[in-house]
């Protein structure tokens, strides 16, 4: 018996020094100096801890244990390698496989305890089981529809809302009862099963550009799942991570719809897509200056300051490379270049930042909207690659505009503007654009990549 | 029991702060690269996993508990991996000025 408290204590004393390197490791990551520093950190903390469990003395068979972790190691160093455009589908993924682990940790604990299961310990049971399992649906729905294996419209029926309060409202009922009578564990499959659709119907009419937000709070709720099964385990160093990352998954979410000027409630039960048909009508013959590569190449070697604003479609184009040789050259030239990042510019918090580092931009050119937006009137060219939305300025000056009030570049503000796009569709939200209309601006349609290509190699002979 | 729940709850609330006050100074640069890092350390939930599956105490509990072990090893790798990738294309333009 003493042995097995020794041992104990041991573990106890690993879980603490892991708690505190995964916080190091968080701090770490403020600035992109130490941030790998935070790596380290929170892999020495992940093994000690893991190195730690296998000396618990409850444990008496190791087979299974093995063959979890190594085919775990074996799935995800596929997933460590995916290329940097498919990171939010491969973070969405990993939400789920997190949400999975938990849910089923938290059925086979029902299992194994009822029906003598602690009032306290049902109700953050229940809490693990709900969270963890429409995180799970949610987060594979999300996956499916950044992968586009799913359509990325957002899917929307009459009397949607009500369906899905009663449906979750019957899920914290249930929960509720279990609680109070333990003995009715026929009602643990109804709850995760509805928390399970509940996910699916959660994440269906979510479009595309919703997707920075969703990622975030379903990284939250990944994050207090994990912490509700700290409870029910009444394991500290399980509660601290998983308070960390739900903070941090909340903290993202709140930035995201900050960043498009909009309520949590507003992008769960909001579908965007459904004010589009009242937006888009009577804007169609409208007249656009457009230009060619060799025009704009002038334009740009003219220029003593360029502000490029890369969106979704520079990563739908993979056009990054060729951007980066853009900045190359313009740099060369001695033009002052820089790069003005949206928030929620991409599919998920910092996409783009992450994608211009890997086409070898260096990170101090990549500037916060906040920070750019007031030097737009002394740019001498605002280069729009693939972003829509983000620019949009109805969102200052339209009222009537469902995207009214969501800040923005204020690229309009630039002498110049030219814009990279495949045609005049609508982005994402399915909003018309009139920063297209304006006489300071040049439309330049083709691909991105290609388009791109097609002025480097004007600015490289042309001199 | 009664203590423990206290204790739990103390310890949850000091995390969210200690969450907060960290995440909020993450640098949006790396927004992405803190989410994955997140995740990583948030399947650390692999620990139940493996205690319960250690533990042996039904059939039902181990084939549950080894799925939840290769999804969490899963994050655990994966996440650590595109992480530290992530970060190594993170330069600045001023050592090579």
């Amino acid at each position: 018996m003493n042995q097995f408290a020794g041992s104990q204590y041991v573990i106890e004393a690993i879980y603490l020094i892991a708690s505190a390197l995964f916080i190091f490791s968080l701090k770490w990551m403020s600035s992109p100096k130490t941030a790998r520093h935070g790596i380290w950190a929170g892999e020495i903390g992940m093994l000690l801890a893991i190195a730690g469990t296998l000396l618990h003395h409850g444990i008496i068979d190791y087979k299974w244990i093995a063959v979890g972790l190594v085919l775990g190691s074996g799935i995800g160093i596929p997933l460590g390698m995916v290329q940097m455009t498919a990171v939010p589908q491969r973070t969405a993924l990993s939400h789920a496989f997190g949400a999975l682990c938990v849910t089923l940790v938290g059925t086979a604990e029902f299992y194994l305890r009822t029906p003598n299961v602690p009032r306290f310990m049902m109700s953050v049971l229940s809490m693990e089981v709900i969270l963890g399992g429409l995180t799970f649906t949610g987060s594979l729905m999300a996956a499916g529809k950044l992968q586009e294996i799913l359509p990325q419209r957002p899917i929307t029926y009459k009397g949607q809302n009500l369906v899905n309060f009663l449906l979750f409202g019957v899920a914290v009922v249930s929960a509720v009862y279990l609680v109070l009578h333990p003995e009715a564990s026929y009602l643990f499959p109804l709850i995760l099963g509805i928390s399970v659709v509940f996910g699916v119907l959660l994440v269906i009419p979510i479009g595309g550009a919703d997707m920075p937000t969703v990622i975030s709070l379903l990284n939250g709720y990944a994050g207090l799942s994990a912490a509700a099964m700290g409870f029910v385990l009444q394991n500290k160093l399980l509660i601290i991570a998983g308070a960390l990352d739900g903070s941090s998954g909340l903290i993202l979410s709140v930035i995201m719809s900050k960043a498009m000027n909009r309520s949590f409630t507003n992008v769960l039960f909001g579908a965007f897509g459904q004010v589009q048909a009242a937006a888009s009508g009577g804007a169609e013959a409208k007249p656009v200056h457009s230009a060619t590569a060799e025009e704009s190449a002038a334009i740009l070697s003219a220029a003593n300051k360029v502000v490029i604003v890369p969106g979704y479609g520079m990563a739908v184009a993979q056009a990054q490379h060729k951007v980066r040789e853009l900045y190359d050259i313009l740099t060369k030239k001695g033009i002052d270049v820089r790069f003005a990042i949206h928030p929620v510019a991409g599919r998920m918090p910092g996409h783009m930042n992450v994608l211009l580092a890997e086409a070898d931009i260096p990170y101090d050119r990549l500037i916060e909207m906040d920070e750019i937006n007031g030097d737009f009137p002394q740019t001498d060219v605002a280069l729009v690659i693939g972003a829509n939305d983000v620019t949009n300025p109805a969102a200052r000056s339209d009222q009537s505009s469902p995207i009214f009030g969501m800040p923005i570049l204020d690229v309009d503000k630039a002498h110049t503007v030219m814009v990279i796009k495949r045609g005049m569709s609508p982005g994402f939200a399915g909003i018309d654009n009139p920063l297209y209309y304006l006489d300071n601006t040049l439309m330049l349609f083709g691909d991105a990549k290609q388009f791109v290509g097609a002025i480097v190699r004007e600015l490289s002979g042309g001199h | 029991m009664g203590d423990n729940l206290i204790d739990s709850l103390f310890i949850f609330m000091l995390a969210c702060f200690i969450g907060f006050e960290v995440i909020r100074h993450v640098s949006p640069l790396l927004h992405t690269p803190l989410m994955s890092l997140t995740n990583a350390l948030d399947a650390i939930a692999v620990i139940g996993a493996i205690v319960m599956v250690g533990e042996r105490k039904s059939t039902f509990a181990t084939v549950l508990g080894t799925i939840a072990i290769v999804a969490a090893t899963s994050n655990v790798v994966g996440g650590f991996f595109i992480t530290d990738r992530m970060l190594k294309m993170f330069k600045s333009s001023r050592p090579n000025k």
